[in-house]
């Protein structure tokens, strides 16, 4: 974390200027190797440009600024439309995320049996909303739209791992196993 | 393989694999082996098929046993041996479908949930193993491409017109209609496009067949390949189909290994490169001209239709997009001929479409049924009827694009044109099922809500409009709602549908006006009352336990998370403990009232239990 301690304006991740005494998420280092990696998969044409950044999205859980430049360099592309891209799939984060990553769904079948009630638990639990991290990066919280295992509704997925029909009683023993020691902490 | 060979197909889809299919997968192969050859001399050999969706997924997972018919729900990995013991001999009844009689089902055919079903586009799915091209072929696969390559592309066209085939992706628009629009341009290069962006929450059909019969898709989309002239093709899907992604890419391998695909399709000289492209996780990118700017490598925003995209779509060039659905039933036309397809429906809905049942049902997954059925059939006949005694509220049709509706319209016949004229749409093809504690007000608000996230922006009724309601919805969910109200939203609906420049924003007031006109007695209820009638609008409800009724078995207390559920012990031994919900802790979650099998926790109006 990064300790804010002087007087000047503190910025998050992102260059958003945050209120003084947030704690900030540091950005994890990803090395210019392994981002020339990915690029280096793709010719240089546009319409590669989404696939490239899904890639990243999945080797590092967030875009670095670094890796849209160099992008936008190999590319011969402007660096604002590949942000535009970035901002408007979903897919896509410039945040980095938690540890453990937890998905609840709230897609038509989900929200009728109260997918909602899940995410007003885990904000209980954790005290995050969709969209945040926990301070200390374990968990970070999203909802999707649908993950087509209706049939089980309400369906939570945490790092790839699909909960059918979770009720709140056992949402927090699911938790507990992804909590740092934790069975499923690897 | 040998005549004898006995088949355990082991249902692998999302839906089982999330109820720990894989690992009954395993187990059931690890007891195959350990049985070895005691089974193999007595009963004939027995090799295990992993397979896509077998249909009923609230049942997973599912095992089948061919040839004997057999099927067996909810297999743990626990029961492989006793299932691998009772082969050839007597069925392991514990796993059998038991039906509301009691009955155990031996056969798929006996239990109600497929019974009403006919299989078409899914005719594959749940037989095969969807990573084997063998199975494939065995089962009739690419006859439809080696006729299709002894005919001429007009032959092709006229076929899939006379089938009365209609796209499965929204619109409905007639397929061979499309095609024969693009085949009519002479420009060069012309593409063909697979839409495999199902963003329709609620929906999985596509990813059931992309998953379970990949080569069918792959063989559709060849084909209106050949009908148009196109020598470059793409399959959008969605990127959060982890699981469809690498069996689409190996299918497509082995397509072009075995010269279905390539430089000189089955010696033809005709020729066709096919392509995967992730989709970014968009929902307005499955509209047609998103979808492309998407592949382009831009953001997937839609342009005015001035000129449709069979004339000018990817890369300004004739472009045909058919959805996953609509293609797997191009092999299905030529094979059979259209007369086998158009026979099955109504007049205008010509074939089959596939659905999934889901919400509040007892029996939920993905069917495929005539076009034409009812709505009432869907949900009883099929589903079983509503899940945990509570009774039917409203069926909502067609996505966040579509609408809700009421018991009255149970009779209806489903196909593209009647649900249209009731403000909802065929869509996708996703059916929930709402009970009495679904609010419609906050169903609407969920879809608004959900649409105005997905809205690109671009054009202002739609930005602007669907803001409107969702404020608007808001209001009336936490009780702040006016009556002016609802004629601003049918304001605001006209604008929309009006003026918005693609599919989402003219169909986005769907879900507000169908529930308008349904439901308007609970916009009064919230707006006049401060009420809201299901107990779902947490601002307005409080729990209460009716104590007439409680039988002291202390669910609730379990089920609430935040201890707002107080117990009294017994004052003397023969007389039970009591509880209540103290209202100052309770959210109305409505937790306890899910969990209370007595009808004791009732919903109630918030102020008037403070006041």
């Amino acid at each position: 974390m990064a300790a804010p301690e002087n007087g000047a304006a503190q910025f998050n991740a992102t260059g958003e200027a945050v209120a003084k005494g947030t704690l900030v998420l540091e950005m994890p280092e990803v090395p210019r190797e392994r981002i020339e990696a990915i690029i280096q998969c793709y010719p240089p044409e546009r319409r590669y440009a989404l696939a490239v950044m899904q890639d990243m999205q999945h080797s590092f859980d967030y875009l670095p600024r670094t890796a849209l430049e160099l992008l936008a360099e190999y590319m011969s592309f402007p660096l604002a439309q590949l942000y535009s891209m970035a901002t408007s799939y979903k897919a896509l984060s410039l945040k980095p995320k938690g540890r453990h990553i937890i998905k609840v769904c709230d897609g038509t079948a989900c929200h009728i049996k109260a997918s909602l009630n899940i995410i007003d638990e885990l904000d209980r639990l954790l005290g995050i909303r969709p969209g945040d991290v926990t301070p200390d990066g374990q968990f970070s919280l999203e909802t999707v739209n649908c993950l087509g295992s209706c049939a089980l509704a309400p369906v939570v997925l945490i790092d790839g791992t699909h909960y059918g029909k979770v009720t709140l009683e056992k949402l927090s023993g699911i938790l507990e196993s992804y909590k740092p020691g934790g069975e499923c902490d690897g | 393989m040998a005549e004898n060979t006995r088949k355990l197909l082991v249902c692998c889809d999302t839906g089982c694999l999330a109820n720990n299919a894989r690992a009954v997968a395993d187990a059931l192969e690890a007891a195959l082996a350990a049985a070895g050859l005691d089974v193999a001399v007595e009963r004939g050999s027995a090799e295990l098929k992993r397979t896509g969706c077998i249909g009923q997924c609230s049942h997973g997972p599912i095992v089948k046993v061919h040839p004997d018919d057999i099927c067996y729900y909810r297999v743990k990995p626990k029961h492989a041996e006793k299932i691998v013991a009772s082969l050839g001999g007597e069925p392991y009844q514990p796993l059998l479908y038991r039906d509301f009689d009691g009955e155990p089902k031996l056969r798929e055919a006996d239990n109600p949930f497929y019974a009403h079903q006919k299989k078409i586009a899914l005719r594959h799915v749940g037989l095969i193993d969807p990573l084997s091209l063998d199975d494939y072929l065995e089962a009739g696969g690419y006859e439809a491409l080696k006729k299709a390559l002894t005919m001429e592309p007009q032959d092709i066209i006229n076929e899939i017109k006379a089938s009365g085939l209609r796209g499965r992706g929204g619109a409905g628009f007639l397929t061979g209609n499309k095609w024969q629009a693009a085949a009519s341009y002479p420009a060069q290069p012309k593409y063909v496009v697979c839409n495999g962006d199902e963003g329709d929450p609620g929906a999985f059909m596509d990813r059931s067949l992309l998953e379970g019969d990949p080569h069918s898709v792959i063989e559709g989309l060849i084909i209106a390949a050949l009908a148009v002239g196109a020598e470059q093709g793409y399959l959008y899907i969605r990127d959060e189909y982890e699981l469809a992604l690498p069996v689409v890419a190996t299918a497509l391998k082995q397509a072009e290994a075995a010269g279905y695909l390539g430089s000189s399709i089955q010696g033809s000289g005709r020729k066709l490169h096919l392509e995967i492209v992730r989709g970014g996780g968009a929902f307005v990118c499955g509209e047609s001209s998103a979808l492309m700017a998407s592949i382009e490598g831009r953001v997937g925003e839609p342009r005015s239709k001035y000129i449709r995209s069979v004339e000018r779509g990817l890369w300004d060039k004739p472009t045909v997009l058919n959805n996953v659905e609509t293609l797997a039933n191009v092999p299905f036309i030529l094979s059979y001929g259209s007369g086998e397809f158009a026979k099955i429906g109504t007049a205008g809905s010509k074939g089959t479409k596939v659905f999934s049942l889901v919400g509040k049902v007892k029996r939920s997954g993905l069917v495929e049924v005539p076009m034409g059925i009812t709505l009432r059939s869907l949900i009883f006949d099929i589903g079983g009827g509503i899940a945990d005694r509570r009774s039917f509220k409203a069926i909502q049709t067609g996505g966040p694009s579509g609408g809700c509706l009421p018991e009255s319209l149970l009779d209806l016949e489903v196909d593209f044109e009647s649900l249209t004229d009731h403000h909802t749409m065929v869509g996708s093809g996703g059916m929930i099922v709402m009970d009495d504690r679904s609010c419609m007000v906050e169903v609407a608000h969920y879809y608004v809500d959900f649409l105005c996230g997905e809205s690109c922006g671009k054009c202002t009724p739609c930005r602007e409009g669907l803001r409107h309601m969702r404020e608007i919805l808001e209001n009336i969910c936490k009780g702040q709602g006016k009556a002016s109200d609802l004629e601003e939203l049918e304001d605001l609906a006209f604008a929309l549908q009006e003026a918005s420049l693609c599919g989402l924003g003219k169909t986005a007031a769907n879900p507000v006006l169908s529930t308008l006109r349904y439901f308007p007695e609970e916009y009064e209820a919230h707006i006049k009352e401060r009420r809201c009638p299901a107990g779902v609008c947490k601002p307005l409800t409080l729990m209460q336990i009716d104590q007439e009724a409680c039988t002291s078995c202390r669910a609730c207390l379990k089920a609430c998370p935040l201890g707002s559920v107080k117990e009294t012990p017994a004052a003397s031994p023969d007389q039970k403990a009591t509880y209540h919900i103290d209202p100052a802790l309770c959210t109305a979650c409505g937790s306890c009232r899910e969990a209370c099998r007595f009808e004791a926790v009732v919903a109630v109006r918030r102020e008037a239990t403070c006041a």
